[in-house]
């Protein structure tokens, strides 16, 4: 599917710019810990709330956090998305380990050595 | 159960298990100091590692290879940091591309392992950090690791556009 294949490639770019500033990812490290207000946000950084409002944008549009308009606020959150594919990364990373050990447990225990073999039928 | 602990830390960005085996020190970091050995449990069955570089010593590395079911090859690489046989290892954890050099685009996690006495076994604890969250995300998007190697070649493909 070209479409699809297309969008797909978008949204990486889209991904990779928005995590490729260090505001940015301050920003999501912030969220991380709650949902917070662009104003209050703003006042974190020595910037204009414009410039930090774009920053915003641009990690929204990556799909990174989700916007909401509470009263006069603009309330900004970590993309629950986002972070459950990082929780992925790691509970990938932790299946692999988990596999390799059980690997490296087996060669162990059949390089017991001769005369003690780890599994026989008649034992 | 050989595997004690795990730890996920999703801010730090980190991995942290705690193995244990029925076997002296010196058996288990055979298992990272023999190639012949690291290549048995290295790769999953269905994707046996070759490694056809190993040199461990710091500055050293490792140059290896998964084969996949229809004969598809995968690169890796290693970069020692620091060695301390038969207790601890420190390393860079990479991807090759199609030539075998190291693949800059792809994410690389920094390793520590080390054995300690334990009982009348050992105690191995491995630390795997990424370097970014985006590193992570990217490993994560791929749907990789165990069955990462497919993926390679896919994310080639969207980074070359």
């Amino acid at each position: 599917m070209v479409v699809d294949g297309l969008d797909e490639t978008d949204g990486v770019d889209r991904l990779f710019h928005a995590l490729a500033d260090a505001t940015r990812r301050d920003i999501l490290r912030r969220c991380g810990r709650g949902e917070l207000s662009v104003s209050r946000l703003a006042a974190a950084y020595p910037m204009s709330f414009a410039a930090v409002q774009k920053h915003v944008t641009v990690l929204e549009r990556a799909g990174l956090v989700g916007k909401e308009r509470r009263g006069r606020e603009q309330l900004v959150r970590t993309d629950p998305d986002a972070l459950a594919r990082a929780r992925r990364a790691l509970d990938e990373l932790e299946s692999a380990w988990r596999a390799r050990v059980d690997r490296m447990s087996g060669l162990l225990t059949e390089a017991a050595g001769p005369g003690t073999p780890a599994k026989g039928p008649d034992r | 159960m050989t595997v004690t602990s795990v730890d996920k830390d999703v801010d730090a960005l980190t991995l942290t298990l705690v193995a244990d085996f029925a076997a002296p020190v010196e058996r288990v970091w055979q298992l990272w100091a023999d190639p012949r050995l690291l290549e048995r449990w290295w790769g999953p069955p269905s994707y046996p590692a070759t490694f056809e570089e190993h040199d461990l010593t710091p500055g050293g590395g490792m140059k290896y290879h998964m084969t996949g079911p229809e004969g598809e090859k995968y690169g890796g690489w290693w970069r020692i940091s620091s060695v301390t046989p038969p207790t601890a290892l420190e390393f860079t954890d990479g991807f090759s591309d199609q030539e075998g050099k190291p693949n800059p685009e792809m994410p690389t996690t920094e390793v520590r392992m080390t054995l300690t006495g334990h009982g009348e076994g050992t105690r191995m604890e491995l630390r795997s950090v990424f370097d970014t969250r985006e590193q992570m995300e990217q490993l994560a998007e791929m749907g990789m690791v165990e069955g990462m190697t497919q993926a390679v070649g896919q994310m080639d493909g969207l980074l070359a556009n």
